[in-house]
């Protein structure tokens, strides 16, 4: 049981997928530019990832080795085009604002290399919960990211007004604030963590 | 003609793809730490880009559009890539075995390289015709070996540079290429 949970924990902050692999960062910089987006983002990766990991290792034991990575990648890009089709249907605005990023999900190393490093050896109990931690860790990143650019690029959060227009900066919601506040989170995560690591010492 | 070079010019410094898409980051941070490296992932990504538009941009407007299959675009075009990255693949290990050595290594990571998907949608989302699929595709692949390039070199002469030890690792990498592509901002009023 400790087990699982330790699985289900792991993608939050130990293995964090973006923070400490440093791995899917295209789509995470590219949709935070706003809350709306950044959340829907990591909402629709969460999905296709539970999703593949799921029935991948559902199929584990049946999908000859030579051709797992077409396998895969057809399984993965089947659900994101059914996500594509939904978001398209039920939230066109979402869709819209993720644009090109939504179809790339498929080519998101995040679940390549989940299903291939994890659920292609695990029962399907523990690939669930794996894909749930993983795909969490990248939400709350991408959400925090879209919130200090949001808020410092627009003055908004989820669109609603903190202060006003005039006063925010640019610099945020274009492309070089992505990197700067993406780099500025690693080296605080990087911080936290050897305080961490230094009170376990002591 | 100049419609076409006005494609290629966008494609290459205003909407770069790697510092102002936010595409291809993974070999951008991964793959930028000798210029030799980097220049030679960058040669293969652009061959693949390349050959990857040729071919999908009349698979899906002679084959998808007729049969009205547009939304298995994701899928087909994944699909088509990654073959196509294979058949490269096994083309230069007969018969071009030194090239193969030298480039072989990036192959297989080319496939799950989001610019070369990206590329292939954006030449039909912008409805371009096959030449200027054919232009676009070359100028994002223009682009993306200059920032890798540019980025390589820049990593080389931090190696002797003091970095302020809380950005020390991956961070600085990002404040690097924020820089980059603050300066890449100033190509934006170059075009209309």
């Amino acid at each position: 049981m400790k087990n699982y949970f330790k699985i289900l924990t792991n993608g939050l902050l130990k293995e964090n997928p973006l923070l400490v692999l440093s791995i899917g960062l295209c789509s995470s910089l590219a949709v935070t530019t706003n809350m709306f987006s950044g959340l829907g983002m990591g909402l629709a990766m969460t999905f296709v990832l539970f999703m593949s990991e799921l029935i991948i290792s559902i199929f584990r034991k049946h999908i000859p080795d030579a051709i797992r990575l077409p396998v895969f990648i057809i399984i993965i890009a089947a659900f994101t085009t059914i996500v594509q089709l939904l978001l398209n249907a039920y939230l066109p605005a979402l869709s819209d604002s993720l644009g090109v990023f939504l179809p790339l999900i498929v080519v998101n190393c995040i679940i390549m290399g989940r299903v291939e490093a994890f659920a292609s050896k695990n029962n399907p109990l523990a690939a669930g919960l794996d894909a749930i931690g993983m795909g969490l860790g990248y939400t709350w990143v991408l959400v925090t990211i879209s919130f200090f650019r949001e808020l410092l690029g627009t003055g908004t959060i989820f669109g609603n007004t903190v202060f006003d227009k005039s006063y925010a900066i640019g610099f945020f919601s274009d492309s070089p604030g992505g990197f700067f506040v993406f780099g500025l989170l690693i080296a605080l995560s990087l911080g936290i963590q050897k305080l961490a690591g230094n009170g376990k010492s002591k | 003609m100049s419609e076409l070079l006005k494609i290629f010019i966008k494609a290459v410094l205003v909407d770069n793809v790697i510092l102002v898409q936010y595409l291809a980051l993974c070999p951008f941070m991964g793959m930028t730490s000798s210029t030799e490296k980097s220049f030679g992932m960058g040669i293969a990504t652009s061959f693949v880009i390349v050959l990857a538009t040729m071919v999908t941009y009349p698979i899906y407007h002679f084959i998808l559009v007729p049969c009205k299959l547009e939304f298995l675009q994701t899928l087909i075009f994944i699909l088509v890539i990654a073959s196509l990255v294979q058949l490269v693949e096994f083309y230069l290990k007969k018969s071009a075995p030194a090239l193969y050595s030298s480039m072989g290594v990036f192959l297989a990571l080319i496939t799950t390289n989001c610019a070369v998907l990206a590329v292939t949608f954006k030449c039909i989302a912008n409805n371009f015709n096959y030449i200027q699929s054919i232009v676009y595709a070359l100028g994002a692949s223009g682009g993306f070996l200059l920032s890798m390039v540019i980025m390589s070199g820049v990593r080389e002469r931090m190696r002797s540079s003091d970095v302020p030890a809380f950005l020390k690792g991956k961070a600085i990498l990002f404040i690097t290429a924020s820089l980059l592509s603050l300066s890449f901002m100033g190509f934006k009023g170059l075009i209309k």
